[in-house]
């Protein structure tokens, strides 16, 4: 493209901006595609008349320019070193109020850290409690209470506990799996309601919520990070960044048939962190 | 009228004899310098446009009930913020262009700025005495892609809540201190009401005046300590060959500046990016369903996530102590390339033991060791990068994911290695030529000696003293 090309590219540009405000002013919702293109095209014809401009019609020479030393000289870096020397020397003179004045200074910078404490309180035992307890009944993201029969074998469920706001921790995934098939934990033998088994749904990797299902192979899949547990043998992961299995929720069925929990998970839930082994002692 | 002007605004600021010394300024012009720009004007765009869209965003938690246009989501319980966005997508005439603008221009903002770097380093102008520049540059790119997370995490849509509880785990995955950092950045769980308010506050003020800042004294050290050059005829290490900024070096960049500007708009006008509105809103449906497959982030977060898909499920256990494999993947790894290109410089010369003053860029053949070094990286990261897809390509190449992953795996230490080499090869190969990369390898000549065998003629290049890169025309500073 050579000079000529400058004063349509410039009309371009103006065609377009009359375009958008057209877009803008007579339609009632506008036009995504269209208020892009316009605006778009009004910028690139600007853009191209004046590229094209500069080289077509500006002076192209080659200038030569020294470049300027940075390096200050001998004399100029002793006088600057023994300024420094002579304000230090006036300050440290004193030497009580120097260290004085120091101690004062390092003094309000710790107290300065005291308020950012309030920005986050200590976690305490919150990483080691759900919102789930003895007896709690498990009720679907509707509200609806769960019976033992309500699953198909070989599907899944979100469920959490009755009467409260829904939370990402107490988020636990209800599977029905064959019985037969099932391989309890030891110790865990009766957590199972007719092949009803309850798994946190917070991944054990980095705690997105492990929502597909593989039915054919019963493994739970986290789609954030492909970690992937394996239901009929206690939720172990078979692959993947996961290093524990998903904790599982006991539960029982109470006297109109609703499923409910035992307790509280055993462990905490979730990714793992520092002190995980270690529960506060419970004040 | 200007004359009176001038004269009265240089009386009070001396503006006649400054403006006169520095407009007349030289610049280097070559193609490969116009990427920093690219990256300054994107970074405009995506100011400029998120400032608008403050105008219409409500960075609260606040519970409503969507009663908007659109049908599917009427009805449905939801956050003030997701709500805002999704109206300043549908309601607000002119929004979803802005909002896609910023998205787009913030996508390439980071990668003009990764292009940047690496032509910054494989023509090795980090060298003394830009090194401190460099460190700026890459503190720009640590802000900015956090800054990038963030942005997309305060929607509230379905998808950005993957991306904050990652954030919030990793946090939590220090040693010792990790569930009270947690608690501290997020002001508690990571579901905490707090949080929304708190990073609106850093994603528009905070982040971006660290940036504005640091960007300025990054634009004036390349000023005052004036552009490096590529070696050609008469340029020296003391000199600047170019253009002087007036008028063609500023009316080029200008125009560069409004091409960008069209050219994203175009994109975002075209190109629809994160329609939150089919997402969904985050709440708890988050834990209740809907995150499916595909679940990846934002490309230039990709390297991390990626990581924490390659690595083993190993998690450390001391006496009870945890520390889960992902602080290594995540926060250490990270913690290593983010200081690793940081203190490049230095690294570089504790073995090349060079003090002198470089104002003469190199062809990255000129030292196939650096060169190979950074194709190595770059592989790195490519490898990590397919990672993130691993699902994706799973479900496109019909194989499981837990093969791509064995296969990434495996790549992730032999890819590198063997680039290594590749690029040193042939950037020796290169060495002496004034051949394009992309062209036929280097011929060579083979003469029959007088007692019948055959031997390579080795060209001699000494003699050709624009090209030899081993004669340093710089000279040493004086």
């Amino acid at each position: 493209m050579n000079e000529r090309w400058i004063a349509p590219a410039f009309i371009v540009a103006i065609a377009s901006a009359i375009g958008l405000m057209v877009v803008y002013g007579f339609t009632s919702h506008g036009n995504t595609q269209l208020e892009g293109l316009f605006f778009g095209l009004a910028f690139l014809g600007i853009g191209v008349a004046i590229v094209l401009w500069s080289k077509h019609l500006m002076p192209h020479e080659q200038v030569i320019q020294e470049r300027h030393e940075m390096e200050s000289s001998e004399e100029e870096n002793d006088k600057f070193e023994e300024l420094v020397q002579d304000t230090v020397g006036v300050v440290t003179r004193r030497k009580f109020l120097s260290r004085l004045g120091l101690a004062s200074i390092g003094a309000l910078g710790l107290a300065a850290i005291f308020p950012l404490r309030s920005l986050g309180p200590s976690p305490r035992d919150a990483l080691f409690h759900t919102k789930w307890k003895s007896g709690a009944r498990l009720v679907d993201h509707e509200g609806d209470l769960v019976k033992a029969d309500r699953l198909q074998v070989g599907s899944i469920l979100t469920v959490f506990p009755e009467g409260e706001r829904p939370d990402d921790n107490s988020a636990t995934l209800l599977i029905r799996v064959p019985e037969n098939d099932f391989k309890p934990m030891k110790g865990t033998e009766n957590w199972a309601v007719e092949g009803n088994v309850a798994y946190s749904k917070v991944c054990t990797h980095v705690g997105c919520p492990v929502s597909l299902y593989r039915e054919t192979t019963h493994e739970l899949l986290c789609p954030c990070h492909q970690s992937t547990f394996d239901v009929l043998d206690g939720a172990r992961p078979s692959f993947g960044p996961a290093a524990r299995p998903l904790p599982q929720l006991p539960l029982a069925i109470d006297a109109e048939g609703h499923l409910i929990a035992q307790s509280d998970y055993r462990e905490p839930v979730g990714p793992g962190f520092w002190n995980r082994g270690h529960a506060p002692k419970e004040a | 009228m200007f004359r009176n002007f001038s004269r009265s605004v240089d009386q009070r600021f001396g503006t006649a004899k400054f403006a006169n010394s520095q407009l007349k300024k030289v610049f280097p012009d070559h193609w490969s310098f116009m990427l920093g720009e690219v990256t300054l004007y994107c970074f405009i765009v995506v100011l400029v446009t998120g400032v608008y869209l403050t105008f219409f965003f409500e960075p609260s938690t606040r519970e409503v009930i969507y009663n908007g246009s659109y049908e599917p989501l009427k009805g449905v319980p939801m956050t003030a913020a997701y709500e805002s966005a999704v109206n300043l997508s549908l309601e607000v005439k002119g929004g979803l262009v802005m909002r896609q603008m910023h998205h787009w221009s913030a996508l390439l903002f980071v990668a003009a700025m990764v292009v940047h770097m690496a032509r910054v380093f494989f023509t090795g102008a980090y060298r003394k005495p830009r090194e401190v520049n460099w460190v700026f540059g890459v503190v720009l790119l640590i802000l900015s892609m956090f800054n990038g997370l963030l942005g997309y995490s305060l929607l509230e849509d379905l998808l950005s809540g993957t991306g904050l509880r990652v954030a919030h785990s990793i946090l939590l995955s220090i040693p010792f201190i990790g569930p009270d950092m947690a608690w501290l950045v997020f002001g508690g769980p990571f579901d905490s009401p707090t949080l929304i308010p708190r990073f609106y506050v850093l994603h528009v003020l905070l982040l971006p005046a660290a940036i504005i800042a640091l960007l300025a004294v990054h634009l004036f050290l390349v000023w005052y300590q004036k552009h490096t050059q590529y070696r050609g005829p008469r340029r020296t290490n003391n000199n600047v060959v170019g253009l002087r900024i007036l008028p063609t070096f500023a009316a080029k960049a200008i125009g560069l500046m409004f091409l960008v500007t069209g050219v994203i708009a175009i994109i975002s006008g075209l190109a629809q990016i994160n329609p939150i509105w089919e997402f969904g809103p985050f709440n708890s449906t988050f834990m209740a369903g809907a995150v499916t497959s595909a679940a990846q982030p934002d490309w230039y977060m990709s390297w991390l996530d990626g990581m924490l898909r390659l690595i083993p499920g190993w998690e450390t256990r001391i006496g009870g102590y945890v520390i889960p494999n992902y602080f290594w993947g995540g926060l250490v790894f990270a913690g290593v390339v983010f200081i690793g290109m940081g203190a490049w410089p230095w690294i570089e010369n504790r073995y090349v033991k060079d003090n002198r003053i470089h104002n003469i860029a190199d062809k990255p053949r000129d030292n196939p060791t650096r060169t190979a070094i950074g194709a190595a990286f770059f592989t790195l990261m490519a490898v990590i990068f397919t990672a993130t897809a691993n699902d994706v390509l799973a479900t496109f190449f019909h194989v499981p994911p837990e093969n791509i992953t064995w296969f990434l795996r495996v790549a992730l230490f032999v890819a590198p290695v063997i680039v290594f080499f590749a690029t040193r090869w042939i950037c020796r190969g290169l060495q002496g030529t004034d051949a394009h990369p992309a062209s036929p390898g280097p011929s060579h000549t083979v003469m029959r000696t007088p007692d019948g065998g055959f031997e390579f003629a080795h060209g001699d290049h000494s003699h050709d003293d624009d090209q030899a890169p081993h004669e340093d025309p710089e000279g040493t500073k004086a």
